[in-house]
């Protein structure tokens, strides 16, 4: 087991460190202290645990390790990740998993404002509560949000599609609670089944995606103009 | 990009460590903020309803002997003076818009920073920590702190463009962000009579508190109004004497991080500015939602 003090280290040498261990080590990073860009662009599959609060874009780039944070995050977490995953023991700031591609973002506490926006494939679980514009512009991928959803919710979504198991405060634009079908509910089940966050009933969700009316310019929308 | 940090002391046992606590905070905030920083001290109330002026210089060389002997002659009252690098704290007992008349007809080129009855603000170009040493904030004692590190995007780099904006007594803010109908917001306050220093937008956000504080409305009204006539980005950390507080406009599209314990209220930009603080591990740290005022009083 690797320990990287941030005390004694800059964030460029606990980054490059981390680039060259081999694939399976296990690493603790210690006294994070809100550190930005900790465990970044890393492509080797390694098992990371991040003991503390951290800063922005934590596990942001990554393509295979297995990060843990044990504590609150910054903005950005999981941003543009693209294999992987990345596990808050705690709160997410804004824009959680913000473009991922791919991997897995689990959330253990609430998510702040604009969760998931612009997701291009990744999934993104957050146990508790979302803010604000969450989802907006998400493109592929799946979000699970096991508490309630604040304003506009999907605003502009393409082809990710939502779950929420609490309240939603209100849907943006173009997003639209479609019917819960047996697929959804497996795959609801298997995110549980995945984060931990069993108190989320999976025959109970609302699935949220794009009405796609705002995929193509309609004709007679001119006139409006 | 900008940095704010503030620092609410409810436990009296650490008044006298305000500056040492509040300067790492600062400092923490330098990538967002390299142009210019600023700090605002609320220490000591000055004595019998004496006011405190923080004075600078926004050209030349100031005689400061000059500039208390006129004003103790003017107002026919004891004025103090304490130098502070380029700047000048003066206190006195007199009316505010005679202090003002003063200054403007016998030393144009002094500018009033602040002034109020426990405020103290200082100001300047240059990387935050040069600016922290120079105006000696680590040594300073009090019950609140504010601090801004500036990243100029809405108008030039100089001290009377940064940060904190006093526009009334004991009356300070910091701000983060940009206002876009700041214009048309000022042009109404100009016509009551309200004066400007610079053409800044956060000074428009001081101002129209202090207007809004002056016809009777306490700081929460005072920021709903805000929050209903000002269009933009902003994080706002507001001080008066005895009043703290945060909001965030309705995308929350500039951060703020609150930290809370039975000894202080904290705030700052990113996390990692409160890092620092004794307790921080105990303390309940939340993220204020958008136009959501938060407000603490002493």
């Amino acid at each position: 087991m690797v320990t990287l003090n941030c005390d004694e280290l800059s964030t460029r040498e606990v980054n490059s460190l981390l680039h060259r261990l081999p694939v399976g080590s296990a690493v603790t990073i210690t006294n994070p202290r809100g550190r930005h860009n900790l465990a970044v662009g890393l492509s080797n599959a390694l098992e990371v645990t991040i003991d503390g609060n951290a800063g922005y874009f934590i596990g942001g780039l990554c393509s295979g390790p297995k990060i843990t944070v044990n504590g609150f995050v910054g903005w950005s977490v999981g941003e543009n990740l693209m294999s992987g995953s990345v596990r808050v023991n705690g709160n997410a700031s804004e824009s959680a998993g913000a473009s991922a591609r791919g991997g897995e973002i689990y959330v253990s506490g609430d998510a702040s404002s604009r969760a998931g926006i612009s997701l291009k494939g990744g999934t993104l679980v957050v146990a508790g509560d979302v803010g604000h514009m969450s989802g907006f512009m998400a493109q592929a991928g799946v979000m699970l949000i096991g508490g309630d959803a604040r304003d506009a919710l999907g605003d502009s979504l393409y082809e990710a599609v939502i779950y929420v198991a609490g309240a939603i405060d209100s849907l943006g634009s173009d997003a639209i609670v479609e019917d819960l079908e047996d697929s959804d509910v497996h795959l609801v089940k298997e995110l549980i089944s995945r984060s931990g966050f069993d108190h989320i009933s999976p025959e109970d969700v609302t699935r949220v995606a794009s009405a796609r009316r705002l995929y193509n310019f309609e004709a007679l929308s001119g006139v409006a103009y | 990009m900008c940095g704010i940090v503030g620092l609410h002391l409810k436990e009296a046992a650490l008044h006298r460590r305000l500056g040492e606590l509040l300067t790492p905070m600062l400092l923490a905030m330098s990538e967002r903020g390299p142009d210019s920083a600023g700090i605002a001290i609320y220490g000591d109330r000055a004595l019998d309803g004496s006011l405190k002026w923080s004075l600078r210089a926004s050209a030349g060389e100031i005689p400061w002997d000059d500039v208390g002997a006129r004003l103790g002659r003017e107002l026919d009252t004891i004025v103090q003076m304490r130098r502070v690098a380029d700047a000048a704290v003066v206190t006195l007992d007199g009316d505010p818009k005679l202090v003002m008349k003063t200054l403007t007809e016998w030393f144009p080129d002094v500018t009033v920073v602040s002034f109020g009855h426990s405020v103290e603000v200082f100001k300047d170009v240059g990387r935050p920590a040069e600016i922290c040493k120079r105006y000696g904030i680590a040594e300073r004692t009090g019950f609140q702190g504010l601090g801004h590190t500036r990243m100029a995007t809405e108008s030039a780099v100089t001290t009377e463009h940064s940060h904190p904006f006093a526009a009334g007594a004991d009356l300070c803010l910091v701000h983060n962000g940009s206002f876009s109908n700041y214009a048309s917001v000022r042009r109404r306050l100009s016509d009551a009579g309200i004066t400007f220093q610079t053409d800044n937008d956060s000074e428009v956000a001081a101002r129209f508190l202090a207007y809004e504080i002056e016809h009777g409305a306490d700081l929460g009204e005072a920021l709903e109004s805000l929050m209903n006539r000002l269009d933009g980005f902003y994080t706002l950390l507001v001080a008066t004497e005895s009043q703290f507080a945060v909001v965030r406009d309705s995308f929350a599209c500039k951060p703020a991080v609150i930290a809370e314990t039975d000894e202080y209220v904290a705030m700052a930009s990113e996390y990692h500015a409160l890092a620092t603080l004794p307790g921080i591990d105990k303390a309940q740290v939340v993220e204020p939602m958008p136009r959501e005022i938060h407000l603490w009083s002493r």
